[in-house]
């Protein structure tokens, strides 16, 4: 009959750490992951590593996306994860995009990022990766 | 006892967060923590805060939880936002307006999808809140889904109601209607800086001035949400209402109401499972083909489904 009521949902936060405004990239993708049936928490723009960090422990959620165009991810992403990390959030599938050169790309997936996704990228690749990659 | 519980109960908020997300996805551990926290809840004042969308409900959320902590309280926020009904997707958003509080230790915001449920509530929302309240909040804000003239479920949820109105979005035939203007235990006038928030104002002074006499006319508040304008004295009203209730013996009653509403909720919940899960398929596409041809109407087809599977009907 119909689907039952209790499928566990994928639950995203998506954020965007410092100082930038851009946020059509997190907005797109956080549409594209809603729109492929995930609850996306979306914060907002301007956002410290501590704020992430707590919203992910408090929303429960299975992923979390990072969305940065500032340059400033070899600065910020270290600390997310650390914050996560102090607060027992240890088991979340992270990943990221936004303008990060491809040099700077083994440095976060050794941080524990397990995909970037640069300009260009189809959503439906984004949604594809989460769902093959959450931890349940 | 299980670990995560005995966590949960020494205040840790990692483990409130696992909890809820067991209790939300309605799985049979869910259920046992409900079973095991739900006597330790019923201390918190819950407080709903309704209105459409746009009004400023999440503004006026976090500018209040802000208020409350300002007072000594800790404060949580339960905040429904719309699942797509194609999808079953959401975004939720609430938490963008309440920044300020992201890092204080007093507040804990969950954002829940409504997941189908109506009247702007998500399924488990009742049961969300009684865990929060056993993890021993002072008060627990519940922020419910854009509501317009009909979502009057949130006063069966919370002790006092806040309905949440703006200038500008309506004549005072819209204050007349039935429906959610009834359930407001304090009427609040938000964005009070915009013309035509005098208009609002008396328009509902005149709505109320109609009411039958005995009735309590539940206040009215002008706030600017966004600069923190008014919250105070919305806190203050908030309380007060609280007072009334206890004051009045009618919040004994209220809850007797609620848990009413609450059990016969549930025990339909269940008995549609039952149906659902009891029914062929092949049967239930028969009585579709009938109804879809109109040889049956939609009630009787119900009616011949809810007897095959519950027994025989009951003497009317």
């Amino acid at each position: 009959m119909s689907a039952p009521t209790t499928t566990k949902k994928i639950r995203v936060l998506i954020a965007k750490p410092g100082l930038d405004g851009h946020d059509r990239g997190a907005k797109v993708v956080a549409r594209a992951l809603r729109d492929a049936g995930m609850e996306v928490i979306y914060t907002g723009i301007r956002q410290t590593p501590e704020m992430i960090a707590e919203a992910a422990l408090q929303e429960d959620v299975d992923v979390v996306g990072l969305s940065i165009l500032s340059g400033a991810h070899l600065e910020l992403f270290p600390r997310v994860v650390e914050e996560l990390k102090k607060r027992g959030v240890d088991d979340v599938l992270l990943f990221a995009g936004g303008i990060i050169p491809d040099e700077d790309i083994p440095k976060l997936k050794e941080l524990g990022f397990k995909e970037i996704f640069g300009p260009g990228t189809n959503t439906q690749d984004i949604v594809k990766f989460v769902y093959e990659n959450v931890k349940k | 006892m299980d670990e995560l519980l005995e966590r949960f109960l020494a205040g840790d908020r990692r483990a409130l967060a696992r909890v809820l997300s067991r209790i939300e996805g309605e799985t049979p551990e869910g259920r046992a923590y409900l079973r095991a926290l739900y006597p330790r809840s019923g201390r918190a004042h819950t407080v709903g805060i309704t209105g459409s969308a746009g009004s400023g409900k999440s503004t006026v959320t976090g500018a209040l939880a802000a208020e409350w902590r300002r007072r000594g309280k800790t404060v949580g926020i339960v905040a429904v936002d719309p699942s797509s009904p194609f999808t079953q997707g959401a975004l939720l958003g609430d938490r963008i307006r309440m920044q300020d509080l992201a890092l204080d230790p007093g507040v804990y915001v969950r954002s829940m999808a409504s997941r189908g449920a109506l009247g702007g509530l998500a399924p488990t929302l009742n049961d969300v809140v009684a865990a929060m309240d056993a993890f021993g909040f002072d008060i627990i804000i519940i922020e419910t889904v854009g509501a317009g003239q009909d979502e009057v479920e949130i006063a069966g949820t919370a002790l006092t109601t806040v309905l949440v109105n703006n200038p500008g979005t309506g004549d005072d035939i819209q204050a007349l209607k039935a429906g959610i203007i009834e359930i407001a235990d304090i009427l609040v006038v938000n964005k009070a800086d915009l013309p035509g928030a005098d208009t609002l104002v008396s328009q509902l002074q005149a709505l109320l001035s109609l009411a039958p006499a005995g009735t309590r006319r539940p206040p009215i508040l002008r706030t600017v949400a966004t600069t923190g304008q008014g919250i105070p004295e919305l806190a203050d009203a908030i309380e007060a209402h609280r007072q009334e209730l206890e004051n009045s013996g009618a919040l004994e009653s209220q809850r007797r109401d609620d848990a009413r509403h609450q059990i016969l909720a549930q025990a339909q919940a269940i008995l549609l499972e039952r149906i659902r899960r009891n029914t062929p398929v092949e049967e239930l596409e028969k009585l579709v083909e009938r109804v879809a041809t109109r040889e049956l109407d939609p009630h009787s087809a119900a009616e011949e489904l809810a007897n095959a599977v519950a027994g025989a009907p009951p003497k009317a």
